[in-house]
């Protein structure tokens, strides 16, 4: 039972349940404290003190965004102490800040200049010389800008306590104190797997994905260039959000519009090639059960946690689906028979991505993922570019009329939809494996014990003579968590579904800033709804993939197969 | 068993290790033999006394005859003259300071007369690696009197009643800290002990861990079985060498004789007792730093609450005492809270132990009972200014407190009198300075301390302290602008007010003391472009005194920017646009015809 | 030996202070003229005989030695000086005399009279 707690803020009284926070008691009375390290359950530590108050009865000024309210507590939150206190910190802060506001990457969603601004901070004291620390452009998906790095530690946050990647940490001490990598050495030389959760919640220039906004550019303006799109299942819940609209918003017919406007040849939809996903992995699965191959059989869609598996985890490389992800399928399904099929010369082919995430950025550049003799995919954009680029070109969203993709394969399924989000791949496995199993059409598609922002999920389910042991994990510090069961063979499964961002793709770290379990849960709950919303829910059921089995690859698994849309791994070093 | 008749104490504390005891030591074993006494005198190898200037210190019992600097080349002399025919080696007693008096015993020289000692007490008497010396001492009786007739409830009534507070520095009353790790739940707690000393100059804790590292150990048993707690962790600094090896020793001596180990004195109470080697982080004082380094993370402190007593290492509910704190603990439970709370002021009662250091005659560890002047301590025990130059200040707290001016000489030394002075007990650092100090640079000399030991975890203490250590380096050069006085007031205030740990909420306090008392002193550098004391090199000026100099061209010869020009035989000159401060004219000088302003 | 009660601390102490009497004692002092007329006169076996003695009966004094105090013909001179008490200067002592200044005066308070040579407040 919740005690209730009696207080006053700034002399007004209020009842609120214990171990509530003086922030949050205060937001109830509609007083915002500001607060600027704070991520609520990833980052508590209160280190900025910009967020300080007045107690009464306290020797110093206490940081309201961990404290909890105490009984009969009295909160000054505007005391001249309190205020001056706050400006004093922000002044600090801001004093080796570097001042290139208007050319920073993040001009516009700044949270500490948007935080300067309400605080009402006009002149920057001191004198103090701005930061000048080394940029780290070591790698194709993250660029940490060390001169804007305010100290809050959200990224080393996530980084340590929610993925456990650990590539991160406070190094040095005192006014040199930096967030670095083992030995300083940049993100690549590092156990980084650029999930991009560090930038999700970084909040200045300080992380940011590598812009490949220019590339793009250039291709739309070059006459020489067929400029091919392909668009991820989770953006469509999340780009709005970039856009202005709320959380949840369906978005994908004004998106393809947009795109469409912005200059694109042809916008298609990754849902078709998640379907392809599901065929070829479905039947890998079945290939292991049934002629005693490695299980559990682990996916292999999310680039950050394959990166993470080749890191840590090297001994189960074995257990990955041969796959390719679904972008990389889609890039090469392009460069091949889409080529062959419309005639395009696949050298003037050029294959964006729209991703809610950074470690595509990656894994498009891994430079095995050149199977079609061309690399599969050309560039990656996150939704948070996405959203740019539309707004680069002016397009006025709010009054955009819908459209659909592109054929052959703007048409995507349910299964391919619910990719998206965390339990997806294997509810959509789930529906096609029964079904080429048991030879029988399914009652119920809904497999809800894989679906939801759980870290980790498990369920037994019989197929045909099989009874099947499943798990799902979202989060790499889930992930690790599994596969530690695993190593120890306290767990055991046939099949696991694992994706490297908290909630999965629609938590991803090129998703729009500041991804809150409220907000996916809005995003998660639009892609089980769209996927309701569509006439086919099951992959093999989707024409354009028949098609492309009749007309190409021949059959799931085959020759062509394996040679276009299946991978190896190599161990990394950590 | 045998029974010697003479006993020769050779120091081994750090200090005395440093300037040669232990060549003493072995002349010593070689000489006894020599003159055939082997059988009749014995070296104790003891730990510190205190008196470190003084070393290697020897001291002859029964009579307790004191020999100070003592050499290799002594020890034949006092083996023969003393050991043998019975005459103390005068030249060799300590003399003292004041009056030249030869003063052959211990007990009567100044620097001991007016001390207290009580968690010193053993230091320098006993061998600290024989358990039995300790015990000889009443050594493990407040351990059996507590485990064998007292509840830990009983236990912590009698630490409350003591008045004990923590020795650390921020003085917070033991028993009541005791109290609240006894009523955290938990089944599994610990008791932790900061051996993390890192105050510059100060080496209280370590005299203790060298010299009587049983007292520690009994009092952080008492404490375990007070709270309930069956593990401890002493934390102490990795370059403390000695301290390490004594009490690895020490511990393992406790073992044997199952002092520590399973159901000590058949009560059923278990304690065993881990050393943690810290890397010396000043900000690992902090508790929760402390407690993060020991977890094998960074050394950095976290918000409180949770308390340690609540949520310390690993998550149990922990209890964090400094080693001085330990130390009382055995005394007070064997004696009773009633002796310990009859000494010491009204609230803040027993002994303190200070390192006196600076500008003062005799410098070392101080045990004194709370309530002594600083003018007792800096005067008598210290023995006053050297070379007799006017006293200035005293820096108490080290880097975290403030100084005390001469008109508040007479403060009797406890807590609260301290902070209401603007300084604080803090571990208990004294540094004296003289008229020759100046404060501003003084003040610039801890911030910067401070500001290199901070974690850099929150804002304040990470870009405020280096913020104001601009300004002071900015006033110190001459830089120095109006308004600079309130921007350190300002920021100070800030930085106290809302850094996360004790070390930010102190890192001000030198500059805010030096601004209460001496603040003249900055706005003559800020002004006048001019430093009081002579001290900061780019507001001193060089100038020729016409009438001393016979212009015999030493300075000019040694100038190495030709800024001095003149005749020979005739005064010379020194070009203000040139000089660049070095001073090496003014010593060329044979005819002090040089002056510093 | 481990120990397992008060008792057993009490006794490692016993012996742990018997080791430790030059420091820690009872306050009582005999104190051995040593100097040359008083090694010459055997100050050295009446010091052993001394030791000897006080071991033997387990005393917690201070057995110290000091340098030519004159009197060189009465040598050799043993003080005893118990705490409150007047010290008591012994002339031409011999090691059989030893056990009756120890037995009788250090530990009775009762003063060997006829080998007093002289009294001090």
């Amino acid at each position: 039972m919740t005690k209730n707690i009696n207080l006053t803020i700034n002399g007004q009284h209020l009842t609120v349940p214990e171990d509530t926070t003086i922030v949050d008691a205060a937001r109830q009375i509609g007083i915002e404290i500001p607060t600027l390290c704070h991520l609520k359950d990833t980052n508590e530590i209160g280190v900025c003190r910009v967020c300080v108050v007045e107690v009464k009865g306290a020797r110093n000024l206490i940081p309201s965004c961990i404290t909890k309210v105490t009984e009969g507590m009295e909160v000054m939150t505007n005391s001249p102490k309190a205020r001056e206190a706050r400006e004093m910190v922000m002044n600090l802060i801001l004093a080796t800040h570097p001042k290139d506001c208007l050319t920073c990457d993040r001009n516009g969603d700044c949270e500490l200049r948007t935080l300067a601004d309400k605080m009402g901070i006009k002149k920057v004291d001191f004198g103090a010389p701005v930061k000048d620390l080394p940029l780290d452009d070591s790698n194709p998906s993250i660029i940490r800008d060390q001169s804007k790095c305010i100290l809050c530690r959200r990224c080393v946050s996530v980084c340590n306590e929610v993925q456990k990647v650990s590539a991160i940490s406070m190094i040095n001490r005192g006014i040199g104190t930096t967030v670095g990598t083992a030995f300083d050495r940049g993100l690549a030389d590092s156990p980084c797997v650029f999930c991009g959760q560090c930038v999700n919640v970084c909040p200045t220039g300080a992380l940011t994905e590598r812009y490949n906004l220019r590339e793009v550019w250039d291709a739309l303006n070059d006459p020489e260039k067929h400029v091919v799109i392909q668009t991820a299942p989770a953006i469509r819940v999340s780009l709005g959000e970039e856009l202005g609209e709320e959380p949840g918003t369906i978005v994908t017919k004004k998106m393809v519009s947009a795109l469409r406007k912005v200059g694109f040849d042809k916008v298609f939809d990754t849902d078709f090639t998640a379907d392809l996903t599901i065929m070829e992995e479905g039947h890998e699965f079945l290939q292991r059960l049934t002629e005693n191959g490695k299980l559990p059989l682990l996916t292999s869609c999310s680039p950050g946690w394959v990166n993470y598996i080749e890191t840590f985890y090297p001994e189960f490389l074995d257990n990955v689906s041969s796959c390719k992800s679904p972008q990389q399928m889609f890039g090469a399904v392009i460069k091949t028979y889409y080529a062959e099929k419309f005639n395009i010369d696949p050298a003037t082919i050029y294959t964006v991505s729209a991703m809610p995430c950074t470690a595509k950025k990656y894994e498009a550049n891994r430079p095995e993922m050149n199977s079609s003799g061309y690399q599969d995919v050309d560039a990656v954009l996150t939704t948070r570019e996405l959203g740019l680029l539309i707004k680069e070109a002016g397009i006025d969203w709010k009054n955009l009329e819908d459209s659909q993709f592109d054929e052959p394969f703007g048409e995507g399924t349910g299964a391919g939809v619910i990719f998206g989000s965390s339990g997806g791949v294997m509810e959509a496995a789930l529906r096609t494996l029964s079904e080429v199993v048991t030879g029988k059409e399914l009652d119920n598609l809904d497999f809800k014990a894989v679906r939801g922002l759980e870290g980790i999920k498990e369920a037994e389910l019989t197929l045909g003579e099989h009874k099947l042991k499943v798990a799902v994990a979202n989060g790499l510090g889930n992930a690790q968590k599994i596969m530690e069961g695993l190593k120890t063979k306290e767990l055991d499964y046939h099949f696991v579904e694992i994706m490297a961002c908290p909630g999965g793709c629609i938590g991803g770290g090129g998703q729009p800033r500041l991804s809150s379990p409220e907000t996916r849960q809005k995003r998660m709950e639009a892609i089980y709804k769209a996927d309701l919303g569509l006439p086919r829910r099951k992959s093999h059921e989707n024409p354009a993939v028949q098609e492309l089995y009749k007309e190409f690859l021949k059959k799931p698994l085959g020759e062509k197969s394996h040679h276009l849309l299946h991978t190896s791994y190599t161990p990394q070093d950590i | 068993m045998q029974i010697y008749r003479g006993h020769v104490l050779i120091c081994a504390g750090t200090g005395c290790v440093a300037s040669g005891s232990k060549k003493v030591q072995a002349e010593m074993a070689n000489q006894l033999e020599a003159f055939n006494l082997e059988n009749d005198i014995k070296i104790v190898e003891t730990g510190c006394h205190g008196f470190c200037e003084m070393g290697p210190i020897v001291i002859v019992y029964p009579e307790g005859i004191f020999y100070c600097q003592v050499k290799m080349e002594d020890v034949k002399e006092i083996v023969e003259e003393h050991l043998l025919k019975g005459r103390p080696v005068k030249r060799l007693l300590f003399r003292d300071q004041m009056t030249e008096e030869m003063v052959p015993h211990y007990r009567d020289i100044d620097f001991y007369k007016k001390q207290n000692r009580i968690v010193l007490g053993n230091c320098g008497f006993i061998n600290p690696e024989n358990i039995k010396e300790y015990i000889a001492r009443d050594g493990y009786e407040a351990l059996a009197k507590a485990l064998t007739q007292m509840t830990p409830e009983q236990v912590i009534d009698e630490v409350k009643a003591s008045g004990l507070r923590g020795r650390g520095g921020g003085g917070f009353p033991t028993g009541l800290k005791w109290q609240f790790a006894r009523d955290a739940k938990g089944d599994k707690k610990y008791v932790i002990c900061n051996a993390d000393e890192g105050d510059p100059g100060a080496f209280m804790d370590r005299s203790v861990l060298e010299g009587d590292p049983h007292a520690l150990i009994e009092g952080m048993a008492i404490a375990a079985y007070a709270i309930g707690s069956d593990e401890g962790y002493i934390y102490v600094r990795a370059e403390y060498p000695l301290a390490i090896k004594r009490l690895q020793i020490a511990i393992a001596q406790a073992h044997e004789l199952g002092l520590l180990g399973k159901d000590i004195f058949g009560s059923g109470f278990n304690f065993k007792l881990n050393i943690k080697e810290g890397a010396g982080a000043f900000v690992c004082g902090e508790e929760t730093a402390l407690i993060a380094s020991i977890e094998g993370r960074r050394g950095e402190p976290r918000v409180r609450p949770p308390f340690p007593a609540n949520k310390g290492l690993w998550g149990k509910p922990s209890n964090v005492n400094n080693v001085e704190t330990f130390a009382n603990v055995p005394r007070i439970i064997a004696k009773g809270s009633q002796w310990y709370a009859g000494m010491g002021t009204e609230k803040s009662k027993g002994t303190k132990v200070f390192a006196l250091t600076g500008k003062v005659k005799n410098t070392g560890l101080a045990e004194v009972t709370m309530g002594l002047t600083l003018r007792e301590i800096i005067f008598e025990i210290g023995g006053g200014i050297i070379d007799d130059k006017k006293f200035k200040a005293v820096q108490i707290g080290g880097p975290s407190g403030g100084c005390i001016p001469e008109q508040l000489l007479d403060l009797p030394i406890d807590y609260d009198s301290l902070i209401s002075a603007g300084a604080m007990m803090g571990s208990g650092g004294l540094v004296v300075m003289d008229e020759d100090t100046c404060m501003v640079e003084l003040a610039r000399f801890f911030l910067n301390f401070t500001q290199m030991e901070s974690c850099g975890k929150c804002t304040p203490c990470r870009e405020g302290t280096k913020i104001m250590l601009d300004i002071l380096e900015r006033i110190t050069k001459g830089e120095g602008k109006e308004g600079d006085i309130e921007l350190l007031e300002s920021l100070a205030k800030t930085i106290k007010s809302t850094s996360l740990c004790g070390l930010g909420q102190t890192a001000p306090n030198p500059v805010l003391a030096t601004l209460r008392y001496f603040r003249d002193e900055y706005e003559a550098h800020i002004k006048e472009k001019r430093c009081p004391a002579g001290v900061c090199t780019a507001l001193a000026s060089y100038s020729i005194l016409e009438d001393k100099c016979i212009g015999c061209t030493a300075c000019a010869r040694v100038c190495p920017v030709n800024a001095i020009s003149g005749e020979v035989k005739k005064p010379h000159k020194i070009d203000p646009a040139k000089c660049i401060k070095c001073g090496a004219c003014a010593q060329a000088c044979k005819f002090n015809a040089i002056v510093k302003k | 030996m481990a120990i397992k009660t008060a008792e057993d601390l009490k006794k490692i102490k016993e012996v742990a202070l018997d080791e430790a009497t030059a420091r820690i004692n009872d306050g009582t002092q005999i104190m051995v003229g040593m100097g040359t007329c008083g090694i010459a006169a055997g100050a050295r076996d009446v010091m052993t005989a001394i030791m000897e003695e006080v071991g033997k009966r387990n005393l917690k004094i201070a057995i110290t030695w000091t340098g030519c105090i004159g009197m060189c013909e009465k040598e050799v001179l043993v003080d005893v000086l118990r705490p409150g008490e007047k010290r008591i200067t012994y002339g031409n002592v011999t090691p059989q005399i030893v056990p009756r200044i120890i037995t009788e005066h250090v530990i009775n308070g009762n003063i060997v009279e006829e080998y007093v040579v002289g009294k001090l407040d």
